[in-house]
């Protein structure tokens, strides 16, 4: 054993508090110093002053997104670190650290659409100083492409063959095919950038071991972290050197989590000590009740995450054995479902549903009536299927009638011996079990019989190829869950419906096509967006391919969900976002 | 007496280890997974190299004997290391335990949050004991007078009225409607000034509250129980004929008899104050071990559970250990050598 004297050697983390410590108080000094000199200017620029407290009832764990794909972890982080470019609420991409947004026009992305070149804005600086350049950019791409990081966020870069700095401020991103959306890496706050200088030394294995570093990153951010306590309350301090002087308004920010949402929503809502809840999942009537206190506002957005009916177009049936909800045969379904391959049955079970009824009694603010399954972001929403909005009984009924469908002794419509009784399946969530019932209720009366059955979340989203619950085997007619998809482009997601996407035993049910409907028309969109880049076109094939999807009714659309909030009545300047972080304009909140 | 003492501990050391390796391997089993919380955007790839990243794609006996290493050898040598500001042999390359969701050393962790679980829920226990004492001494004394209904009365409906019932009730009343107290637990609070000591007993009153009543209850049935057993005996016969005062023979005579089973379950509730007060705590927002313990189940932060979950084990075993001696003080006829 070797015995040092104290003052030789100091742990890491001593060090780190030390200088950190330091580093604060030349902060305040700073500060002080500020207001003394500038004096007059203090008048015109409001300097940071008085607390925020935000409540989100998840702590977070670790204040470096890269570590953590969860959302409370992205929030909180968003307040330090940036990315280049951003999403505001209305899902438009704005430059957030850079001028301009790089396109084919103004000749930031190449024709082959195989580069894209990002131009940092001038005078950006860390806050601790140092200046914001290309190499940061770079390094936070090869940080999270390290396999041994264990980066969560990966997707972000993928298909990037390499990333340069073309001069001190310029970033250069190759990718290795031709990429019509090329804004994933360095847009939104998925992959914000990393400070080099502070990171260097933990990419790879040693991310795990950075905690220091993970819990106190440097950003171009309005706030620093000052206290982190993990899972707990993170304290921040207004960043010194943010590229607005007049910006934040708040001296010190406070990020309290754990508890329940409920509580969250009083504790803005009706005793006023938090300024702001995020993820209120509650009763609309409890909300209302709790905003009649008039302390603060309930705030939504919405983004593209859409409840759904899936509806199974090959057969369920347990006689099949192995080829229960397999899609049999090219082009022609060998193995159709019994009456859900009938149109007209499918556009009934669309019509006597009063969407309307679901969103009062299960989301209030937080839900809207839709009939896309691409709601948004509102240039891709179609307005070709708004039949849905109002409910049709007697025009569901008439088409039933037409189509041959005849109410048997016991009110179910049934045609050559096949009755219409529909085994309808989703996760476990009283939400969900109250949509259902009323589904239900509402398809008695088109004389559609409906049962009912839930499944664990745990097991229904599971993906166990063992078990035969999941919602990718599909061994019911009808089930229900919400899908989305992060960013505002709608590619890939629309490529879940191709043919080749369909879940089966031979791709071990990894699709993303639950429905098993396939059309050869629809393929060939998919891949003409593929290689498209100009954004008209895009938007006209997505809305193309979101009316083939819903005019065949492979999927009945139920509910636009979207995410609700809640800040106190003192505060301005909260611009609720589903794109990005909630907290995405921080700097702008004020209190009145 | 010394002898006894250090014949248990030794017999505590296999017995600890068996306990850690069944809580390892129950948590092996289970069908936890680190990357589940993940969004569904995540794909498969990924989390298959997140665990890895983990060291999850050891196996079981080697993820074992580097948690017993960590925890048993590295992490000691961490605290002598800090607490005298030495450097015992190769510092920077000793791996920790560390927790898969925050990525920093579980140790630091459990200690960032031991004071406030120990001032809240430990306060809240000691006032219960305070509180329970007296009522069940009274209430055994005056059977079936009024204080006793009373006393059996509220000892019921803090007993079987859960903890997140009557926390619940408290918050609406006093702070939604009252605003006397806060309902979340400042945690960043320190306590500097008169100021700050005030705000600090404030935002205490709910949850030690809370929790107090719900300890009083069960601790003031036993006393009570323990008290009416012994009041029928034959000694208490004998001292009251000795002509001894009835003040005397309830608090000097009774009361030490009765305290021996009363005194065992206060020393095996202690290890619980450091599991923390799991409920109220997450309902005051209270950041202490009992909520550390929920988020990393929730979590699956493995070696976050299998730390916290160890050292409960190790209390437990302390405490009983404690409860034998403090038999041996309280009753002279028991003799351990």
């Amino acid at each position: 054993m070797v015995f040092q004297s104290k003052n030789i050697d100091h742990s890491k983390q001593f060090r780190y508090n030390l200088i950190r410590g330091e580093l604060m108080r030349s902060y305040l000094s700073l500060l002080i110093a500020g207001l003394l000199t500038l004096g007059v200017s203090a008048s015109i620029h409001a300097k940071p002053q008085g607390q925020l407290n935000l409540l989100y009832w998840q702590g977070p764990s670790t204040m470096n997104p890269n570590l953590s794909g969860g959302t409370k972890e992205l929030e909180a982080s968003s307040v330090v670190l940036e990315p280049l470019a951003r999403y505001d609420e209305k899902g438009n991409m704005i430059p957030w650290l850079v001028d301009e947004i790089p396109t084919v026009d103004n000749g930031g992305v190449s024709k082959d659409l195989t580069s894209i070149t990002w131009k940092i804005k001038k005078g950006i600086k860390f806050s601790d100083g140092s200046e914001l350049t290309a190499e940061d950019a770079i390094f936070t791409y090869e940080y999270c492409t390290n396999p041994d990081t264990g980066c969560t966020q990966t997707n972000y870069y993928s298909d990037i063959q390499s990333v340069k700095a073309l001069d001190r401020y310029t970033i250069q991103v190759n990718f290795s095919v031709a990429k019509p959306f090329p804004y994933q890496a360095f847009v939104g706050y998925n992959s914000p950038i990393l400070q080099k200088a502070q990171f260097k030394d933990c990419a790879g294995a040693r991310a795990q071991e950075c905690n220091e570093e993970n819990f106190y990153p440097i950003g171009t951010g309005p706030f620093v972290v000052k206290d982190f306590k993990a899972n707990d309350v993170i304290v921040f301090e207004a960043n010194p050197n943010y590229r607005d002087s007049s910006k934040p308004a708040f001296q010190t920010l406070v990020f309290k989590g754990g508890g329940d949402a409920v509580s969250a929503a009083r504790a803005v809502l009706e005793t006023g000590e938090m300024d702001y809840a995020w993820n209120l999942q509650v009763e609309p009537e409890i909300l209302a009740n709790m905003e009649k206190a008039g302390k603060g506002k309930i705030v939504s957005s919405f983004g593209t995450a859409v409840e759904r009916l899936m509806v199974n177009f090959t057969n369920p049936d347990p006689a099949l054995g192995e080829n229960r909800s397999e899609f049999i045969g090219g082009n022609n379904n060998r193995n159709p479902h019994p009456f859900l391959a009938d149109y007209a049955v499918r556009r009934a079970l669309s019509l006597a549903i009063d969407r309307q009824v679901l969103v009062d009694a299960g989301y209030g603010q937080a839900g809207q009536i839709s009939c896309n399954v691409l709601p948004a972001p509102a240039i891709y929403a179609s307005s070709a299927n708004d039949e849905c909005k109002t409910p049709n009984v007697a025009e569901a009924n008439r088409i039933l009638d037409e189509a041959g469908w005849k109410k048997g002794s016991d009110g179910v419509r049934q045609k050559d011996g096949v009755r219409i009784s529909i085994l309808y399946q989703t996760s476990t969530n009283s939400v969900r079990q109250g949509t259902q019932a009323f589904i239900k209720e509402m398809w008695r009366q088109i004389g559609v019989e409906t049962e009912l059955r839930n499944i664990s979340a745990s097991v229904f989203f599971g993906g166990d190829v063992g078990s035969p619950d999941t919602y990718q085997k599909f061994y019911a007619d009808i089930e229900m869950y919400t899908n989305t998809f992060s960013g505002t482009d709608p590619e890939t997601y629309m490529s879940n419906w191709t043919c080749k996407e369909m879940a089966q035993k031979r791709n071990k049910w990894g699709g993303n096509n639950m429905p098993r409907w396939c059309s050869a028309e629809y393929d060939a969109l998919s891949a003409e967006m593929a290689k498209t880049a100009n954004l008209e076109d895009r938007i006209r094939l997505a809305k193309q391919m979101n009316d083939m999807l819903m005019q065949d009714y492979a999927m009945i659309p139920l509910i636009h969900r979207g995410d609700v909030s809640a800040h106190s009545s003192s505060i301005s300047g909260v611009r609720m976002n589903s794109w990005d972080s909630e907290l995405w304009n921080i700097a702008d909140w004020k209190r009145n | 007496m010394i002898h006894f003492i250090i014949r248990r501990i030794l017999i505590a050391i296999p017995t600890l280890l068996a306990i850690s390796f069944i809580i390892f391997a129950i948590l092996d089993f289970a069908p936890n997974d680190p990357t589940g919380n993940l969004p569904m955007t995540v794909p498969p790839e990924v989390r298959e190299k997140i665990r890895q990243s983990l060291g999850l794609d050891q196996p079981m006996h080697i993820r074992f004997g580097m948690w017993l290493h960590q925890f048993f050898v590295n992490e000691p040598l961490n605290a002598l290391d800090k607490v005298f500001g030495i450097k015992i042999g190769d510092a920077e390359d000793r791996t920790r335990v560390i927790s898969w969701a925050t990525r920093s050393p579980v140790v630091d962790l459990i200690i960032e949050r031991t004071p406030q679980t120990l001032w809240v829920v430990g306060l809240s226990y000691l006032f219960g004991i305070l509180i329970a004492i007296p009522i069940g001494i009274i209430s055994a004394y005056k059977q079936y007078s009024m204080f006793d209904q009373i006393g059996t009365f509220v000892a019921m409906v803090g007993f079987s009225v859960p903890t997140f019932f009557t926390g619940m009730v408290a918050i609406i009343i006093f702070s939604v409607q009252l605003e006397w107290f806060p309902m979340i637990y400042d945690t960043t609070l320190v306590v500097d000034s008169w100021n700050h000591f005030v705000k600090q007993v404030k935002q205490m009153i709910m949850p030690v509250t809370v929790l107090a009543l719900y300890n009083a209850s069960q601790l003031s049935r036993f006393m009570r129980a323990s008290i009416l057993d012994n009041l029928n005996l034959d000694y208490v016969r004998t001292a009251r004929a000795k002509g001894r005062s009835e003040n005397v023979v309830l608090l000097i005579h009774v009361l030490r008899n009765s305290l021996i089973p009363v005194v065992t379950l206060i020393a095996l509730g202690i290890p619980t104050i450091f599991s923390g007060a799991i409920i109220t705590e997450q309902i005051f927002r209270v950041n202490g071990l009992g909520q550390l313990l929920v988020i990393a189940i929730e979590g699956a932060d493995i070696p976050l559970v299998q730390t916290l979950t160890f050292i409960f084990a190790v209390l437990i075993v302390a405490f009983n250990l404690v409860a034998d001696v403090v038999y041996g003080i309280l009753d002279p006829r028991i003799r351990y050598d």
